[in-house]
């Protein structure tokens, strides 16, 4: 989503949405998240207005102080960014992946099936199955931290299954243009 | 990073991660980045400990473990390659910004009114709109950034101030450091004649 984003052509304009608006998001982000409110205050207090960035091609991203927190496509579900997450590493569920694919992954491509049920990578057990559309933060094999976030495209159980191709789209990843906007 | 947030009362501390300085990443992903010889250096000067943990013997063994002899070499390989990739990369863009030019304009727009163009500025990693508003700040003028005929973007700055900009690049003040005075030129222009008998 970020391999080519430049904050000078591709941001069009940078706007305050209603309380309304920030209230939906909120919630949003409570349901779709695993995180306590009293986690989301400090990450975004009630009183800090959240700040919207139109992207080219319907990407909105949100800041407070400046500082990008999550980001959507359209009205798709809301994606923590990987600094984030980096910080609070529990509120999605987690995949793992082999470390032959770490630098597929930071070179920016989707993640296969066969990195995430070999050896080396982790996949949840089946009582703990994911749909197929869910936001997983991706981890790799001996590293503490995610390197990118994405949206499962098969339900875990049938990557186990399936094993070909793509297994999770990745939205944003280490080193990314994403990554590299430390503030907007 | 969270400085702005850790005086609050809060439920779940965040967690500290531990940024290189050289490629940003997290420090345990530096040997996938672009700079690997580079972070490894600040790292060992900067937090032995976390080298020691990353890059020590018995650290590299445990990594190795699970890939096969031939897929670490390539691997390797890859990175080194990478490396000189980016470094060649790095270099190209230091010299091409080294022998950019900055054009600093006199326009006439009137026999005793002018205005200063300035171009090239952005080469430089400058904000043209941060230079503006700081020129215009210093000549007590007005200031804009403008996109001139060939599509390029420049500050235009009210009035003739070509030779104090000049000054000031020289004393690299403010938001105008790092442009080399020796590749800065001014040059004149002055409204042809013909033009202004045809309008």
């Amino acid at each position: 989503m970020f391999k080519k984003f430049q904050p000078s052509t591709d941001i069009s304009g940078q706007t305050p949405p209603k309380s309304s608006v920030q209230r939906s998001i909120r919630a949003a982000v409570l349901s779709q998240w695993k995180i306590e409110p009293e986690t989301l205050e400090q990450i975004w207090p009630k009183k800090e207005s959240l700040i919207h960035v139109k992207c080219r091609e319907h990407i909105s991203i949100y800041t407070v102080h400046n500082e990008p927190l999550f980001f959507q496509h359209f009205d798709g579900p809301i994606y923590p960014t990987l600094r984030l997450l980096h910080k609070y590493p529990y509120i999605l569920p987690k995949v793992g992946v082999d470390r032959g694919a770490i630098r597929f992954l930071l070179a920016g491509a989707h993640m296969m099936c066969p990195g995430l049920t070999s050896a080396g990578g982790y996949l949840p057990p089946p009582d703990g199955a994911l749909p197929a559309g869910a936001i997983v933060a991706v981890h790799a094999e001996g590293k503490e931290h995610a390197v990118a976030i994405g949206v499962t495209k098969l339900g875990t159980e049938e990557m186990k299954k399936v094993n070909k191709g793509v297994g999770i789209e990745i939205a944003t990843h280490l080193g990314d243009d994403l990554w590299a906007v430390q503030t907007l | 990073m969270c400085s702005n947030r850790c005086d609050y009362p809060q439920p779940t501390q965040p967690v500290h991660v531990f940024y290189c300085k050289v490629c940003t990443f997290p420090v345990e992903y530096c040997e996938f980045g672009s700079s690997l010889t580079r972070c490894k250096e600040w790292l060992s000067e900067d937090n032995p400990t976390m080298f020691d943990k990353f890059y020590s013997d018995e650290a590299l063994q445990t990594k190795i473990g699970t890939l096969s002899l031939e897929a670490q070499a390539k691997l390797e390989k890859d990175t080194a390659k990478k490396e000189a990739k980016a470094e060649a990369k790095a270099e190209a863009a230091q010299k091409k910004k080294m022998a950019s030019q900055v054009l600093i304009k006199r326009i006439e727009r009137n026999k005793r009114k002018h205005v200063t163009a300035i171009l090239g500025l952005e080469a430089f990693d400058i904000d043209l709109k941060k230079a503006a508003k700081f020129l215009a700040q210093k000549f007590a003028t007005g200031a804009s950034v403008t996109r001139n005929a060939q599509g390029a973007e420049e500050v235009v700055v009210q009035g003739d101030v070509a030779d104090e900009v000049l000054e000031l690049i020289e004393s690299s003040s403010g938001v105008l450091k790092g442009v080399p005075v020796a590749n800065c030129e001014v040059v004149e222009e002055k409204k042809k004649k013909g033009a202004e008998g045809g309008a």
